[in-house]
């Protein structure tokens, strides 16, 4: 199905194409599968730089200054004329420690949302996350899809330092801090999968449209990880969505 | 090599950025003044991507162990060559032993040393521009060490360059944001008539704006953020993303730099005076 998207001009540089202001699976296909057809059989995919996140796609073209209103009119009419282009998507399996000695806020969680910490843990690791968006950080996760019992808001005041593989809670948000970093999300774990490598062709194994789902492991288990990820014989789980 | 004896205030590697992964999350960065690291490229004769020097507020001082030539561009920061001083915008040839050193800020913010083939760091996503932790390093140090090619001929066929200085500039060109059809007639008004002055807040994610305007409440999804997007935050603020700015966002981006503004505001400091002007796209 088509929805009622506007385009704007975004500088010169850039367009911004919006769809509905809302975090839906649906409108995310819809972003993804426009994507796909307009790299495929519309533009010059590497003049060009295309960023989904939630319910936008930003179009980037540096080589010159976009003739806005010409462009505009072509992108409303490859839009009307898109056929469904799907790409594959994969769903990864992450572990995750939720030991004490990682989830400095679990204690605390746990009390705010009324959960014993069995319970956290079984309702964090159901559930098949979608990755909305990646920014904020390199290889930051705008993950979508958390159940309602584990809202909690963020903490009162930031941490000016959150140790990288931290797994948070904030909003109707979880992720994974890729780097330490300044942040106000309450945290549960710990997960010993880098999510970015800057020496790898591809440095972020994850793209918007990916599922996350994660698993518990003990701290013996992560400190294997760990040392399987240096010496570079882990591998992620991962499986097709769309076979 | 060049060895670092003195690494400055904050000075780093660029180029002109790392292209290709916003959508993993990776700013930019690259050349805050990409118009004076661009002349002091040309004119050694370099690529436009060689890999210079950016120098703020306070240089370094720096030894090269071999020959080469040099030239020096954007803020002026009272430079000397073994005590002598040089000037911006001219070809220096460099003998094993030189000495570059840095004094007072004199005007503009930002300063680029070029060197002959460029410096040859390691590149990584296609770019030598530090931005920890995609580089290791986050600014010079005290014995930092840089590679170089040795360079004991060369002609400058350009030198010295008659350049406009975009330094005493202090009118910001902005193009309309995609969100700039939510201001009201107060903000624009407040925009586009008032002298602003950049915040004590600024550096090279982002520059604040110290004066604030009427605020805007919108509830917006987290969207794609570009170097120059100026957002305005509930309370009133005016932030400026520069080169390694957040890819994304989740304030309205009402204004947009275009890329010489981008440049003339990286050269301002804390209390520098600016006003924004509204530029016609096509």
């Amino acid at each position: 199905m088509n929805y009622s998207i506007s385009i704007r001009a975004y500088g010169v540089h850039a367009i911004l194409i919006e769809w509905p202001n809302h975090v839906k699976e649906d409108i995310l296909e819809d972003i993804l599968s426009f994507k796909e057809y307009l790299i495929h059989t519309c533009i010059d995919a590497k003049d060009w730089e295309v960023i989904p996140a939630y319910n936008s796609l930003t179009l980037i073209f540096r080589k010159k200054e976009i003739v806005f209103n010409k462009v505009k009119e072509q992108l409303q009419q490859w839009y009307s004329q898109k056929t469904p282009y799907i790409k594959d998507s994969f769903l990864w399996k992450l572990p995750v420690c939720y030991d004490a000695s990682f989830g400095i806020d679990l204690k605390e969680t746990c009390d705010v949302l009324n959960l014993s910490m069995e319970e956290l843990i079984k309702c964090h690791t159901e559930k098949e996350y979608t990755v909305y968006g990646i920014g904020f950080l390199p290889g930051f996760m705008y993950l979508g899809g958390l159940g309602k019992e584990l809202e909690i808001a963020r903490r009162a005041s930031p941490r000016p330092k959150v140790e990288k593989g931290s797994v948070g809670l904030a909003g109707k948000q979880t992720g994974i801090y890729p780097q330490n970093s300044p942040g106000g999300w309450n945290i549960i774990g710990n997960c010993p999968v880098p999510m970015f490598n800057p020496k790898e062709e591809k440095p972020c194994f994850v793209s918007v449209g990916d599922k996350v789902q994660f698993y518990r492991i003990e701290k013996k288990v992560y400190d294997l990880i760990k040392i399987e990820n240096e010496v570079g014989v882990f591998n992620i789980e991962k499986s097709k969505i769309h076979a | 090599m060049l060895k670092v004896l003195k690494p400055g205030f904050y000075t780093t590697v660029q180029d002109i950025g790392r292209i290709g992964y916003l959508n993993k999350g990776v700013p930019v960065s690259g050349n805050m003044d990409a118009n004076a690291a661009l002349i002091a490229n040309q004119l050694l004769d370099n690529r436009d991507n060689a890999a210079v020097l950016e120098i703020t507020m306070t240089g370094p001082t720096l030894v090269f162990e071999k020959e080469t030539y040099i030239s020096l561009t954007g803020a002026k920061l009272s430079a000397t060559l073994n005590n002598k001083p040089i000037t911006n915008n001219k070809v220096y040839k460099i003998y094993a032993g030189d000495i570059l050193s840095y004094g007072k800020l004199l005007e503009g913010l930002r300063g680029y040393l070029a060197i002959k083939n460029g410096f040859l760091t390691e590149k990584l996503l296609g770019s030598r521009s530090y931005y920890y932790p995609i580089t290791k390093e986050r600014c010079l140090e005290s014995n930092t060490t840089m590679v170089y090619e040795k360079c004991s001929d060369f002609s400058p066929k350009i030198s010295p360059l008659r350049l406009k200085s975009l330094l005493g500039e202090n009118v910001i060109k902005v193009y309309k944001g995609p969100e700039f059809y939510l201001l009201n007639d107060n903000q624009l008004a407040s925009l586009f008539s008032k002298e602003f002055s950049v915040a004590k807040e600024n550096d090279r994610m982002a520059y604040q704006i110290e004066e604030n305007i009427e605020g805007l409440t919108y509830s917006m999804l987290t969207s794609a953020t570009l170097p120059g997007t100026i957002q305005l935050t509930p309370s009133g603020k005016l932030i400026v993303l520069m080169k390694d700015g957040q890819t994304t966002g989740g304030y309205p981006r009402i204004l947009q730099l275009t890329e010489e503004a981008i440049c003339i505001l990286a050269q301002k400091k804390y209390r520098d005076k600016l006003s924004f002007r509204l530029s016609v796209s096509n």
